[in-house]
């Protein structure tokens, strides 16, 4: 079983040295309170559940003569739960108690935690559960099995005599039993077992269980739980930079006699990337950075408002563009349907805007190298680069990663941004540790936006209403062109988060044409939160929906139709349509949309019901979603990140958008910035299909339906069709 | 010199008298619970309570502060406190958490002034309160468990 499982997963997810498994990460299983604490073990400021930030720990688990279990845990845990998610996967094959169950981040360590689909330790794409899912199995497996064989040995009887449940060992014959922790020292003598059985679903207690609270449920309660911002290392000093107002600006002059005035202020340095003030404390910072006088050059900056920029995408996608997919011949099957739909999409660029603004504490080390504090994502990244500033070796960059007050993509960047930030001005100052704090204008304002992106399509029917030819052109900055994950990502010219979700649509279109133009411009992008599905989804399910209605069908049918050979889809569309009540009649006013996606390999489905005034306010009423994600781990966190992306998606639809006039961004908080509030959240009903298919993520595949479904029920309450993002700009309020 | 009186203890600060009162509570009392989100008073992370009443502590400076008792997340207790942080625990409303201080001093105020809170009751306390992951049908649901949980 062992062996088809790793095989499965080579294929899965084309790791390198799969096979290794047992070898290198069970190899380092280490049992018991082998490795002396550190890190946040001596500071009083200890989270309650991230345990010691160890630096040499060489194991997924970690079993203490207390009995307490700590599941090492490589992923960023930024909200989604993933702390708690693989923590239940060790926990489940371990027959472990879940109250004995810790989770901690684990150190960086890209030999012991690279991600399988990355090949560097690094968090993203909602790949966390199904990454991790054989290889804590396994660690968890044959964790067990080292019990048993230990307890065996004391007790002298045969180990297939020996059960465990709920964290205790027994031999029911002779009445004997131990907990783990009497075990986990002896236990870690053992050579690691090389076959390992794993468990069949129907046998699962712990993973699926949907009465497991949150790891992080009491420290997030009572403001223990420790965050980047809230590390305090002896001796710390605050920073605070000065960037360019325009992207791709660079320093011409400083003038900090001012600054340097200002009470608390302790030094101005200017770094790579602007001037940094340092300073006692941060309000000292802040103040001593208005009172900073920078000139700025702007020779190679971005001059355009994002008026400008549109009217030059507009310019390119009537251009031929580097060609994503082309099946049939659409031009042809175009020019001779019986009826063409056309529209043009508009989606802005979007700020992340995570709660707690970007930081980092950076410590320099004596032997060269540093420690840093940060909500880490791309740990793999962050220590070369880091490592090439300092001229020392990635090893010797040691990151702790602490709980990241959300990220949403924007931590996950492939130049390390802000945490080389900290390093720049921690090298320059020399003196103390430095704490990096953005405030919320410099993110709003400091770009690794969503980028700016143009759609237009056009689609034919046949007489009979069927779909025959799409044509889709893509306009839009690329934000993998340049890093180091180019030459993986982009292809032939075509990124391929720019078009994922269009050029691979799952419905039956016999002549598909999808193109590509990925302007260049010194504003900054990056993923956000299900990447290109963000708008390839909205254009596909919105389209698609003009086109129902266009066939004269039910948007329901109409996509069933089409969606033949992907019964998953299939499956959540039904589901999310039938706890809809799809087909009911609404009163006037009100209306019903839908939408269907795959995203990360994840399936979802959302249905709308809004109420549009006549004004054209809308309000949305309900939101049903269907998702099929494979085997779920915890279906309580499954729920929460539906519901969570859906409130993401619908609060940027309604307003949000980062705006450029002459090169300067128009927002530059939540003033102008404006997130969904707690008044303007609907009710969401999550359904989840049972399914014992591999995990998959949930933490961005909630997303990319939840726009088009509200924007489908707008147009079946009005008539009117939303094609520009957000709904502000398509005449809503 | 400020003197605060910060749950339920004089400090004495030596900071300026604009400083506000966030900066005050993370950087020189090392009370982080207390979190930093905007710095305009518009999402609601740093609320804390003075004599009672939930404030932005980014947009209160330090002088106004003096004179008053000041609540934080370390230090908010009594019947509405617990309700409050039991049914956030019960309903697992948490996700990047790192708002939730913020929203259960609001929630705590709220169900302090008022024990059975209609939904536009709850939108009037908790509209200043940004939540980016969307907690917000769980926070709504939490503060209803908080107010059954008192009132039984």
């Amino acid at each position: 079983m062992l062996n088809q499982l790793i095989k499965q997963a080579a294929a899965d997810v084309a790791a390198p040295s799969r096979r290794g498994f047992l070898k290198g990460a069970g190899g380092a299983l280490v049992l018991g309170a082998m490795l002396p604490r550190t890190g946040f073990a001596s500071e009083a400021a200890a989270p309650k559940v991230v345990g010691p930030a160890d630096p040499r720990p060489q194991a997924f688990i970690r079993i203490a003569a207390d009995d307490t279990v700590t599941v090492l845990v490589k992923h960023l845990d930024k909200g989604q739960g993933i702390m708690t998610g693989l923590t239940t996967i060790v926990a489940e094959e371990l027959d472990a108690d879940w109250a004995q169950m810790r989770g901690a981040f684990a150190p960086a360590d890209g030999a012991l935690y690279a991600n399988h689909f990355f090949g560097i330790q690094g968090t993203g794409g909602s790949t966390a559960v199904a990454n991790s899912w054989d290889e804590l199995r396994m660690a968890g497996a044959a964790a067990r099995a080292m019990l048993v064989a230990t307890a065996a040995a004391r007790w002298s009887v045969p180990a297939s005599s020996v059960t465990v449940d709920k964290g205790v060992v027994r031999h029911a014959a002779s009445n004997r039993s131990a907990r783990f922790g009497a075990l986990a020292e002896d236990a870690a003598k053992l050579p690691v077992p090389q076959n390992v059985a794993l468990k069949d679903a129907k046998d699962y207690t712990l993973i699926g269980n949907p009465s497991l609270h949150r790891l992080d449920h009491v420290s997030k309660t009572d403001g223990t739980a420790i965050f980047a911002m809230d590390i305090r290392r002896p001796g710390q000093v605050t920073a605070v930079m000065a960037r360019s107002p325009r992207f791709g600006g660079t320093v011409k002059s400083v003038d900090a006699a001012a600054a340097k005035r200002v009470p608390g202020v302790l030094e101005v340095l200017t770094v790579p990337r602007g001037v940094a003030v340092v300073a006692k404390n941060t309000w000292a910072a802040m103040k001593g950075r208005e009172a900073l006088t920078v000139e700025w050059d702007d020779a190679k900056a971005e001059m355009r408002g994002t008026e400008e920029m549109l009217a030059d995408y507009r310019k390119l996608a009537d251009q031929p563009g580097n060609v994503a997919t082309d099946t049939g011949d659409a031009a042809k099957a175009l020019a001779g349907a019986a009826k063409v739909v056309e529209a043009e999409f508009v989606f802005p660029y979007l700020a992340h805007a995570p709660m707690e603004p970007l930081n980092a504490t950076v410590e320099l080390n004596p032997d060269g190298g540093c420690t840093i504090w940060a909500g880490s994502q791309f740990q793999g990244v962050e220590q070369k680069v880091v490592a090439a500033m300092l001229g020392c070796k990635p090893e010797q960059v040691v990151i702790n990663t602490v709980w990241a007050g959300g990220s949403f993509g924007r931590r996950a960047t492939t130049d390390a941004d802000y945490i080389a930030e900290a390093v720049s001005i921690a090298k320059a100052y020399g003196k103390a540790p430095v704490h990096l704090v953005w405030t919320r204008e410099d993110d709003i304002r400091g770009g690794r936006y969503r980028p700016l992106f143009l759609h237009k399509v056009k689609a034919g029917l046949d007489a009979g209403g069927k779909l025959v030819a799409w044509r889709q052109k893509i306009v839009g900055q690329s934000f993998m062109a340049g890093t180091p994950f180019e030459a993986v990502m982009v292809k032939n010219g075509v990124d391929a988060t720019s078009v994922e979700g269009s050029s691979d649509m799952a419905y039956a279109v016999p002549n598909l044409y999808v193109d590509l133009h990925s302007p260049a411009s010194p504003v900054t992008t990056l993923w956000w939160r299900s990447v290109g599905h963000t708008h390839t989804a909205y254009a596909k399910e919105v389209m698609i929906d003009e086109l129902a209605a266009a066939a004269g069908k039910d948007p329901v049918t109409f996509r069933l139709e089409m969606l033949k050979d992907h019964p998953r889809l299939q499956g959540v569309l039904k589901l999310a349509a039938e706890k809809a009540g799809w087909g009911q009649p609404l009163p006037k006013g009100k209306g019903r949309g839908i939408a269907v996606h795959e995203s990360f390999s994840s399936f979802v489905a959302h249905v709308a019901e809004v109420s549009v005034d006549e004004q054209g306010r809308v309000t949305i009423d309900r939101v049903v979603c269907a998702v099929d994600c494979g085997q779920v781990v915890n279906p309580n966190i499954v729920e929460a990140q539906i519901s969570g992306g859906t409130g993401w998606a619908i609060g940027h639809a309604l307003r949000d958008e980062i705006t450029l006039t002459g090169g300067l961004v128009d927002q530059s908080n939540f003033d102008t910035y404006q997130p969904l509030r707690n008044s303007e959240m609907p009710p969401v009903e999550v359904h989840i299909l049972p399914s014992t298919a591999r995990p998959t993520g949930v933490g961005e595949p909630g997303v990319p339906t939840a726009a088009p479904a509200v924007a489908n029920a707008v147009f079946a309450a009005t008539g009117k069709r939303l094609h520009h993002l957000p709904f502000t700009r398509s005449g809503m309020v | 010199m400020i003197r605060l009186n910060i749950n339920g203890q004089d400090r004495d600060v030596d900071v300026p008298g604009d400083m506000p009162l966030l900066w005050v509570l993370r950087d020189e009392l090392n009370l982080t619970g207390t979190k930093f989100g905007c710095g305009i008073a518009q999402c609601g992370a740093c609320t804390v309570h003075m004599d009672g009443t939930p404030v932005r502590a980014c947009q209160t400076p330090a002088e106004s502060a003096a004179g008053t008792k000041i609540t934080t997340i370390e230090g908010v207790s009594g019947k509405a406190a617990e309700a409050v942080q039991a049914a956030w625990q019960k309903l697992d409303v948490v996700q990047c958490g790192y708002c939730q201080s913020g929203q259960i001093m609001s929630a705590v105020a709220l169900l302090t002034d008022n024990r059975n809170p209609t939904d536009d009751d709850i939108d009037a306390a908790m509209d200043g309160n940004v939540c980016r992951c969307a907690t917000y049908p769980r926070i709504r649901a939490a503060i209803k468990d908080a107010a059954k949980a008192m009132g039984a």
